[in-house]
């Protein structure tokens, strides 16, 4: 897109001037030369969202924005129930609360290079990934809605993981609001065999180290130091929150509708928060991520369990479970009031500073750990939540480095086994139940993460701290 | 004629069937969908499913049908690879053969989580229908 309709903020920080119907105006974060690759519908979708009832501050855009649903990939939005304020299916998505998890090993990367290969393989067979995986764990109707009202919380009380576990993944683990009655059945039967299961496409599982030191201090205090050996799982809420989604996508619309809500886009169906379907879509979108912290806190224990079977003295903790696609109630200052805040990160990571109350006591000084995951072939990045960022984004920062070629094209492009091949000769191992899907996530179908995480770095909105590479990666 | 294809979209991917008629637009639109999951042309027809929906417009029913597939498949731990399609008064009855996933045989590449609205089209260009939309892989 076109940076001479922007109002230039800063060198990454650009506006887009209130127009028509829009009740805030926009705000891209991000480098020039990121906007100019900007897809003119992430603008559209931008102003789109700034129409809806109740917004504040405005419509944002992180620096991985790309053409969404409704929200940009990549958007932030915040709506306050007191002002007619809405709840928005497009600001959510289908994967509910889809996030990442990375743990320390204890170990440092040649400790662990003599066993990566039979690592590897246990973890691949212990970790369900793939269409059509199921899980060990099988539920039934009263054990799935446990799980929709106890998130991570439930795993543990179940025996996967322990209880300190929890004090590093966002709500403690668990969401409170969930009301597993406002989840359809169907959702429901579609967990019964989905919980510890990894998905495909984008979906991971990674051994990285850490290959860069950019905050001594702060990595020391988030216990991370160079060669370190972390894990990270990417995944969400699987079938379940799929199915929430499908299900309200037609509650919305019909809701959309009777409250005469201006919605430009099919997917940005959205109901008032204080409405019958907005207060049942809500409580809704909290037992799906409810689900995904369960769904991330079993795969941790079956990493542990690779881990015991394979190398015995790694002692697995936790550094930090972000979720990406998310609604949830924060308090944050508008002008001179605090106001209770309906926050909608869609392909954004929730990236609070230094001081707030959510994030755990260890974290309290740095800020929360922001988890941003790249590809498997390139680094992922680890950063720190800032006092700007809360100020200029409500504590948000960016999720990715967001896709440069359709799937379509990076098939053309790659082929699996070729590039499996290839990553291999550079030290990093791939398993997939799926050469073609590998192909699909080819590190060059991706933007690059590192101009992505020095965009959201250089505009206040989190701070580098170290950056990881991949030893092996573990793709459905 | 070719009966279905699937278009480029950045982040996922599009679907579209063509037919002579709504219902076969329909039909061949669910096979897209099911191509971007697996290799269709390995699965077997030998078991059926059936799924109702309806919604108020050909679009919405478009995307609910698929919808309903993708559920239908998944608690049936099935992949489909034939479609029938009945639509009346907005209301759909369809019928999809298919058989138990199988990651190897089946050539399975990738999950859909949903039909989207996304580039949602549904009509009728001279004598062909056409049925199409974004899903969210």
């Amino acid at each position: 897109m076109e940076l001479k309709s922007l109002n230039k903020i800063s060198d990454y920080v650009w506006e887009i001037p209130r127009e028509g119907e829009m009740r805030v105006p926009g705000r891209i974060f991000a480098s020039a030369e990121l906007v100019e690759d900007f897809d003119d519908n992430v603008v559209k979708q931008i102003k789109n969202v700034a129409a809806l009832p109740g917004i504040q501050q405005a419509s944002m855009a992180m620096p991985d924005a790309h053409w969404g649903y409704g929200f940009p990939i990549g958007g932030v939005a915040a709506f306050d129930p007191e002002e007619g304020g809405i709840i928005s299916m497009g600001g959510i998505g289908f994967d509910i609360s889809c996030g990442v998890r990375t743990m320390r090993t204890g170990m440092r990367r040649e400790e662990i290079e003599p066993y990566i290969g039979k690592l590897v393989d246990r973890l691949f067979a212990l970790v369900p990934a793939g269409v059509g995986s199921e899980g060990k764990i099988r539920l039934n109707q009263s054990q799935i809605d446990e799980v929709l009202v106890g998130g991570a919380q439930w795993a543990v009380s179940q025996g996967y993981g322990y209880k300190e576990d929890l004090r590093y993944i966002e709500e403690g683990g668990v969401m409170g609001g969930a009301d597993p009655a406002q989840v359809s059945d169907t959702a429901k039967k579609r967990q019964f065999r989905e919980v510890g299961t990894l998905g495909s496409g984008n979906q991971y599982l990674e051994i990285q180290y850490v290959a860069e030191v950019y905050d001594e201090k702060i990595a020391g205090e988030l216990g991370l130091f160079r060669d370190d050996v972390v894990i990270s799982v990417h995944c969400g809420s699987r079938a379940l929150g799929h199915q929430i989604g499908t299900d309200y996508l037609k509650t919305l619309a019909e809701a959309s509708r009777r409250y005469n809500i201006p919605v430009h886009e099919r997917e940005l169906v959205c109901a008032p928060i204080n409405s019958p379907e907005g207060r049942r879509y809500f409580s809704a979108v909290c037992a799906g991520i409810n689900c995904a912290l369960a769904n991330r806190q079993v795969i941790a224990h079956l990493v542990r369990e690779a881990f015991s079977d394979v190398i015995p003295r790694a002692r697995i903790s936790m550094l930090y479970d972000v979720s990406h696609n998310t609604c949830k109630v924060e308090e944050h200052p508008v002008g001179s009031k605090i106001k209770r805040l309906f926050i909608h990160r869609k392909g954004a990571t929730r990236a609070f500073g230094p001081g707030r109350k959510e994030i755990p006591e260890e974290y309290r000084s740095t800020g929360q750990p922001v988890l941003i995951g790249g590809t498997m072939g390139t680094c992922s990045y680890i950063l720190v939540g800032t006092e700007s960022g809360m100020t200029q984004a409500f504590g948000s920062a960016c999720h990715g480095a967001g896709r440069a070629l359709s799937r379509t094209q990076a098939k053309k492009r790659w082929r699996g086994d070729a590039l499996l091949k290839e990553l291999g000769a550079r030290g990093i191992i791939i398993r997939t139940h799926s050469y073609s899907g590998a192909a699909e996530e080819a590190p060059g179908a991706y933007k690059d993460v590192t101009a992505v995480v020095d965009a959201t770095h250089n505009a206040g909105l989190a701070k580098k701290v170290v950056m990881v590479k991949p030893m092996a990666c573990i793709k459905g | 004629m070719k009966t279905y294809e699937t278009f480029e979209h950045l982040a996922d991917i599009g679907v579209r069937g063509y037919g002579k008629s709504l219902e076969e637009a329909f039909e061949n639109g669910a096979k897209a969908m099911f191509s971007v999951i697996a290799e269709i042309d390995a699965v077997k027809p030998s078991d059926r499913e059936e799924v109702r929906c309806e919604a108020e417009d050909p679009e919405m029913l478009f995307v609910e049908w698929l919808n309903c597939l993708l559920s239908a498949a998944h608690l049936s731990g099935k992949l489909f690879c034939n479609f029938k399609v009945e639509i009346a008064d907005h209301k759909l009855k369809g019928w999809a053969w298919g058989e138990r996933l199988d990651q190897e045989r089946h050539h399975v590449m990738t999950e859909v989580k949903a039909a989207t609205y996304s580039m949602l089209k549904v009509g009728r260009e001279g004598d062909v229908y056409i049925a199409q939309c974004v899903v969210d892989v």
